[in-house]
């Protein structure tokens, strides 16, 4: 049945309140049970062996030895994954990236997997696996990939997008062009020009729980995996047809997720512990290391970028236009270049605007999404060139901004129109807010930065059970990575009428609930939270046909309201009210269980805006940058659970603080990551950071009941901006390279200062 | 009714900004777009989306299309 997803306005009496977290007791114990907590009897070891070499063929695996040891049940290779993926290369990349064909492409692919009987016979198992490589030139940095000269990783690979088309291959998948007007005559318009280039380095989403699963393959082809990850449906559908089994006889768990960011979108040891289970006909458990997870999942794209901005005098942006380059590891995969496209420019209004993205392989692992995927790189070099646009013509940069937000009715970068959207309401939030008023010390600037993500909607199937006391079952397909089964709660309790105490969230499994889009893109509340009211309308439904045979009353003539089914009308006025709860009970002898369920193809999301501040102190001497204070705005949409909705804008500032000051993947001349744990690449921690402030906007999106648009991933957007500018502001000089680290921020200052020193010398 | 491409998508349609095209839903115009341009089926897919006035519609194909409507191609995203 159809459903209208218009926002109408509706006033909340559960929705908008701050309750405790359904899953808070379970974690701060540690019953909580993640993706390692699982266990089966009988249930193996699997480890993975991986390629030491950033580039190399695989000329034998021997095996023999591995296979022979007591204790060792199974010993897979790409020959124990047959290609099975019937022409989707997509999938069959997919593939080689869980298990190296040939060839290993990075430092840490996987080229063989072993299951014993436990770990210590497991890494003597690997340890006896002898393979024998044949070294091959390797590149890890976007613009070295891009060059004629440098080895070229796929044979196949024939740019796309450009005319005429190449006849040799190269490491460049594809040009994308995208924007509206004419550059050129908008810059001829300006009075000033302003152009950089940046580079960003390679960041990983830094999840705490790394990657684990537990797999079991029967020999009559039935199949079990509990797994932490963001899209179990995803998962299911991926290693049925990676491991040839039908979907609806694997059935997939997802744990409690200890973070993904967008990282457990993706398959890597799954499907090897499926097939090592399945050869093995034992239950495997896999768990990967940190240094695993450092070097052999998907972190995001180090990039190349050169902005153009010309502006008028009086601040308006006559013309700009940016060249994006991102390398996306060693496969192709998600174009990340065209999503930079589609972002850098999406806060602005700017009539002639034109964005290039170059999406490249390089020697690397496979580029997976982390939030916001692609924009906070260009934001970076946007936000950053915005301001120095701000300082040659005198200008606030505030006001800058301002003068050219994007409002209802602009044109995106990507084309369509905007509708109501949150940009212009951040940016003057931010210039009334206190923070902006807050003396600065020496040493110490300021900087605003903007930010913009999509948001998307997607498959989703809720079901809704009401037991016979009157509580409530809700299952949902979206897992919890921030919130959801209290904020699904709330919409149930809301729409019922009743107490949110008297609601359980589960995320149900793949074998009890139909197909679920993954947890990604931000939209777990804006899609579940559509299919439960939907759900929970579904199931009032039934309450008011059973409180009509109760009361002996045509349906026609039963209200719901606050929770309880009423007969409207003079005639009925001797009639009592039925509580839901009193319905519930007398279900058994009314027409049976009382459930509703709801499944949606959720469109409409509401694009997400946010605007950051941020001030900063530049120790001169050691080149380090502290956070003093931090502020986020951001439309929600609707924040249905506040308390979420702020830990997601700080989580996603934090994670952007990050990547802003010390983050980044170190690759040695070798190709090999020199840095894959968090002694050396290091995440912030909360000693690092101030408390971070926020302050929540709600421009409801039109095309959602309730108004909510996604929270979870705009806020990583500003961050790397917002403090190239306050650094830039304390300092004087202008970083072009993120992390803007001690070391390149003290080069940066020696720079400037060595400039001065020529400039007075002469 | 005429539909705008995404930069993205549009060598799969020799090039062209914007193409004409009569369709009273997502369906229609998806098929139409490629018995007329065998080439977009490549960009169908690795994912289409179509924005109606400004709402991106991702994945409901049985949405209509009304008249005078600003009807925009792109690519889908997902995220993170």
């Amino acid at each position: 049945m159809a459903h209208d997803n218009s926002y109408t306005g509706q006033k909340f009496e559960v929705v908008g309140n701050r309750f405790l977290r359904p899953d808070g007791v379970d974690k701060v114990t540690g019953r909580a049970r993640y993706g390692a907590d699982a266990n089966a009897p009988g249930q193996l070891v699997g480890l993975v062996l991986r390629s030491p070499h950033a580039h190399a063929i695989i000329k034998k695996i021997d095996t023999s030895r591995a296979e022979k040891m007591p204790g060792v049940k199974a010993v897979i290779t790409s020959e124990d994954l047959p290609d099975l993926t019937g022409g989707d290369a997509g999938m069959a990349q997919t593939l080689e990236n869980c298990m190296a064909r040939g060839r290993a492409m990075y430092d840490g692919h996987a080229v063989a997997a072993v299951a014993a009987v436990d770990r210590q016979t497991a890494k003597k198992a690997l340890q006896a696996i002898k393979v024998t490589y044949k070294k091959l030139p390797h590149v890890t940095d976007v613009d070295e990939a891009m060059k004629p000269n440098a080895p070229v990783l796929h044979p196949w690979l024939f740019t796309a997008g450009v005319d005429p088309k190449p006849e040799k291959p190269s490491n460049v998948i594809s040009r994308t062009q995208m924007g509206h007007g004419d550059p050129e005559a908008g810059f001829a318009e300006a009075d000033v020009i302003v152009e950089k280039s940046y580079k960003t380095e390679q960041t990983h989403q830094g999840y705490i729980e790394p990657h684990a699963c537990l797999a079991s393959v029967t020999p009559d082809g039935q199949a079990e995996l509990w797994v932490t990850t963001q899209g179990p449906f995803t998962y299911r559908s991926v290693c049925a047809t990676l491991l040839g089994l039908d979907i609806a006889k694997l059935k997939v768990t997802s744990s409690e997720i200890g973070g993904g960011f967008g990282g457990k979108t993706h398959v890597w040891v799954e499907p090897l512990a499926l097939a090592l289970s399945r050869k093995a006909n034992r239950p495997v458990k896999l768990v990967m290391t940190r240094d695993e997870v450092f070097r052999a999942t998907g972190p995001t794209a180090s990039t190349s970028i050169d902005v153009k901005i010309g502006a008028k005098k009086n601040g308006t942006i006559t013309g700009a236009t940016l060249e994006l380059r991102y390398q996306g590891g060693a496969f192709v995969g998600m174009p990340w270049a065209q999503l930079a496209c589609m972002t850098g420019f999406a806060c602005y209004d700017i009539k002639n605007q034109r964005s290039v993205g170059w999406d490249v392989v390089v020697n690397r692992p496979k580029v997976a999404a982390y939030r916001a995927p692609s924009a906070p790189m260009a934001a970076y070099a946007v936000e950053s060139t915005l301001d120095m646009v701000a300082e040659e013509i005198g200008m606030d940069p505030v006001n800058l901004r301002l003068k050219n937000v994007a409002k209802e009715g602009a044109q995106a970068p990507y084309g369509p129109i905007y509708g109501p959207i949150g940009i212009e309401a951040a940016l003057k939030a931010v210039k009334k807010h206190p923070h902006m008023k807050a003396k600065l010390k020496k040493g110490q600037g300021r900087g605003v930065a903007c930010g913009f993500w999509f948001n998307i909607g997607g498959q989703t199937c809720v079901d809704l059970n009401i037991g016979t006391d009157g509580t409530v079952n809700l299952a949902v397909g979206t897992v919890d990575v921030g919130g959801a089964r209290a904020s699904m709660g709330m919409i149930a309790a809301e729409e019922l009428g009743i107490s949110y105490d008297d609601i359980k969230v589960v995320v149900a499994d793949t074998a009890s609930l139909g197909h679920n889009d993954t947890t990604e893109g931000s939209r777990g509340t804006f899609s579940s939270g559509m299919a439960t009211i939907f759900a929970a309308r579904d199931a009032i439904n039934v309450l008011k046909e059973r409180a009509a045979k109760m009361l002996d009353v045509p349906v026609e003539d039963i209200a719901w309201e606050k929770g309880e089914a009423k007969a409207v009308g003079k005639r009925y006025s001797n009639l009592p009210k039925l509580s839901l709860k009193e319905i519930a009970r007398k279900s058994p002898n009314t027409g049976g269980p009382i459930a509703g369920h709801n499944e949606v193809v959720a469109d409409g999301a509401g694009m997400g805006f946010a605007a950051h501040i941020v001030d900063v102190e530049v120790d001169e001497e050691t080149g380090l940058s502290k956070i003093l204070r931090y502020t986020v705005v951001q439309d929600a949409g609707k924040a249905i659970h506040p308390d979420y909705v702020e830990g997601q804008m700080q989580g996603a500032a934090v994670q952007g603080i990050g990547w802003a000051l010390n983050e980044e993947y170190v690759y040695g001349k070798d190709g090999r990551l020199e840095n894959p744990g968090f002694l050396d690449y290091r995440i912030p921690v909360a000693s690092d950071l101030p408390f971070i402030d926020t302050k929540i906007l709600e421009i409801p999106n039109p095309n959602h009941p309730y108004g909510i648009r996604g929270v979870g991933e705009t806020s990583i957007v500003p961050p790397l901006g917002a403090i190239g500018n306050a650094i830039a502001n304390a300092t004087g000089v202008r970083m072009t390279h993120a992390p803007m680290s001690p070391v390149r921020v003290l080069d940066a200052l020696d720079e400037a200062a060595g400039m001065d020193q020529k400039v007075s010398a002469g | 009714m005429q539909v705008s491409l995404n930069g993205a998508l549009r060598a799969g349609a020799n090039g062209a900004e914007s193409i004409e095209i009569e369709a009273a839903t997502i369906r229609e115009l998806l098929t139409k777009l490629v018995e007329r341009y065998p080439d977009m089926q490549d960009h169908m897919d690795r994912g289409i989306a179509v924005a109606i006035d400004g709402v991106i519609y991702r994945d409901d194909w049985t949405q209509k299309i009304p008249a005078g409507a600003e009807v925009f191609l792109m690519p889908r995203i997902e995220g993170g």
